[in-house]
């Protein structure tokens, strides 16, 4: 039914519908005159534009920075968008409508009632040039959550600015740099990272000026020491970036000795909480010796993903790089918040006013609706469904690492397949089963992975049914083997030309003549 | 996947044949294999030079991005603008696709190289 929905919004689009309604413009700055489209507008732009007037006459804007043409809008109904986009959401694919098992990314049910928390007015209806004395609420959970991924974490201090994950490793990134500088060793231009690491750490590394050195794993996936050795011997180190439990799911046991030789090559660690959600009231970055973390608040703490933002990057450090955290944080004195600048060894001030409220308001009302106990057993739970798919799963796909895993495990495809039928196929067959399909071919250490991770949020009943239809197209594939190959046909779009896709894509719309 | 006999390899998937001081470089069918289609390549011009282990160049799949390797030092005399173009041709061909030829800077170093069968040895550890 929805799925036959794929028209775009200009082509719902006929000149003079209107979707909204503006208050006229105060009259003191100019009249509130609605002047018709510029004469010397195209035709087409002068139609389409007939009903996003030219702005009145305000004499504050000078005219050189005003449009000539008016912009290109549709122009539809009210209920004409609200169909529009409801209906274009429901061809979309999300945890609300069924499983989500794509690994790394710890797609959890996130709460209703972090939405109506966000929502309050007190929150929602905040102007962020409000004084900070009319605010008190609001800095308080600042200062509450930031409280609490200290406990959860270890770390000293954290600074809830950066917008986004990598956002986050950006400004950890930044922050090691300042404490090397600070300390007259400028010269510490080498980040290291594992082969198995998160393509966004070499990525935020080189964005912040460092040269990247790739380690490799050992045959269990963990870090080799030997090689982590022969890096930090090459010097001018200025840290390692690792993830605990590692993209493999797997726990880096040696973590302890890995900070101790990080730390007396003079390196700092850093703690890529990507997989955060593992390991909550079991054990902490903190404690294993890392200097400075992200949060993905969107894994772990149940803010919604993606799609753009906003998001979340939450930073922690020990109290020996407090100084370098973004300015301002949020103290308290007695009973009251107030803002304070970091000094002069800050990075600066990393986002407009304080980070994403709405998100950190979410993943405050998460963490207090779940306590410390419920945190402890987010990980349990999510550790034990990980074990249970991939105990179920290592017959019909291989599993090269066999080991108990932690919130996640990677397959390496299919066991048994017809000649040419690809991990690929098994992802474009799930879809067409109607699950979300897991990472594939992610991490690159494992060529033809399936990357898994149920998360803590979802039933036995809905592991067991996804368990069926994994076995199902293991099946198919080595008997029918033309039913994956041909995958997706009940989708909006069926098979895509993924080359075509990358080298020639049509990223807006067009009229096609 | 097919390992072709003559040329010399790298455990980062490059080949290289060698005609007299001049090299031609390209990369395995076991790369190509493990890229998937290959959407981009990346080349650098002629009279650049490289050190053994460098990266000389990108090559991009629907799947991952990879640097290319130099497997041995030299100065780029050509690269093949054919490959850039239609980079396809390295998962049609991958020993017929070659992507740079190079003067040697010390024709010792491709004694460091690995001949077919150790290659092929590695690709089944």
């Amino acid at each position: 039914m929805t799925y036959d929905y794929d028209k775009t919004i200009f082509e719902l689009s006929a000149e003079g519908k209107q979707g909204y309604r503006l208050p006229p413009v105060d009259g003191r700055q100019g009249g509130g005159r609605q002047d018709a489209a510029p004469t010397n507008a195209p035709d087409t732009l002068r139609n389409v534009g007939a009903a996003c007037s030219r702005p009145p006459e305000i004499p504050v804007i000078p005219e050189s920075l005003r449009r000539a043409v008016p912009p290109l809008l549709p122009q539809v109904s009210e209920p004409e968008a609200v169909r529009h986009f409801t209906r274009l959401s429901q061809k979309n694919y999300g945890v609300d409508g069924g499983f989500y098992p794509l690994g790394s990314c710890t797609m959890k049910y996130n709460p209703k009632v972090n939405e109506e928390v966000c929502a309050l007015p007190g929150f929602a209806g905040l102007h962020p040039y409000q004084p900070a004395e009319t605010a008190q609420g609001a800095l308080q959970l600042l200062h509450e959550l930031g409280e609490a991924f200290c406990a959860i974490t270890g770390m000293d201090e954290f600074s809830l600015q950066p917008a986004a994950g990598a956002h986050g490793e950006l400004a950890g990134l930044m922050i090691i740099k300042n404490y090397h500088a600070s300390r007259g060793e400028g010269h510490r231009k080498t980040i290291i990272v594992p082969d198995s690491s998160h393509g966004t750490n070499p990525a935020s590394a080189a964005e912040a000026g460092y040269h990247i050195v790739q380690i490799d794993s050992n045959a269990d996936g963990t870090v080799c020491l030997a090689a982590l050795e022969t890096a930090l011997a090459d010097g001018d180190i200025a840290g390692l970036m690792l993830t605990n439990p590692n993209t493999l799911g797997l726990f880096e046991k040696d973590i302890l000795k890995i900070a101790e030789l990080v730390h007396a090559a003079g390196g700092l660690l850093y703690y890529d909480g990507a997989n955060l959600n593992a390991i909550l009231g079991e054990a902490r970055p903190g404690d294993m010796g890392f200097d400075v973390m992200h949060i993905n608040t969107h894994k772990t703490f149940s803010t919604p993903h993606g799609g753009g933002g906003p998001g979340a990057g939450p930073i922690g450090v020990k109290a020996h790089l407090s100084e370098f955290l973004p300015t301002p944080r949020v103290v308290k004195d007695g009973d009251a918040y107030r803002f304070e600048d970091v000094g002069p060894n800050s990075i600066g001030k990393l986002r407009g006013y304080f980070g994403s409220f709405g998100v950190l308001a979410r993943a405050w009302t998460y963490i207090r609706t779940m306590g410390a106990a419920g945190m402890k057993e987010v990980s349990e739970a999510a550790v034990l469904n990980a074990n249970y798919m991939k105990e179920a799963l290592k017959g019909p796909y291989k599993l090269p690492y066999d080991h108990v895993c932690m919130h996640e495990f990677v397959l390496d495809g299919l066991a048994d397949a017809a000649e040419g039928v690809k991990t690929v196929d098994v992802a474009k067959r799930l879809i067409e089963l109607g699950y979300h399909p897991p990472t594939i071919y992610f991490p690159l250490i494992v060529h033809n992975a399936l990357m898994i991770e149920p998360t803590e949020t979802e039933s036995k009943e809905t592991l067991d049914a996804f368990l069926a239809a994994m076995r199902q197209i293991a099946d198919e594939a080595a008997k029918t083997p033309e039913v994956l190959t041909a995958a997706p046909g009940n989708t909006p779009v069926t098979r895509v030309d993924e080359l075509r896709a990358a080298k020639t894509p049509k990223l807006k719309w067009e009229e096609v003549s | 996947m097919k390992v072709m006999e003559g040329l010399y390899y790298t455990n980062d998937h490059e080949w290289l044949k060698l005609d007299g001081t001049t090299a031609t470089i390209g990369i395995s069918d076991y790369a190509q294999e493990m890229l998937g289609d290959v959407a981009y390549i990346e080349l650098p011009d002629a009279g650049e030079s490289f050190a053994a282990g460098d990266a000389f160049g990108v090559v991009e799949s629907t799947k991952m991005a990879s640097d290319l390797y130099m497997p041995v030092s030299g100065t780029v005399l050509e690269k093949n603008t054919e490959a850039e173009d239609d980079p396809g041709i390295v998962n049609r061909d991958a020993y017929g696709a070659w992507l740079v030829k190079i003067e040697l800077t010390d024709a010792a170093e491709v004694e460091k190289l690995l001949d077919a069968a150790t290659y092929e040895k590695g690709l089944d550890a």
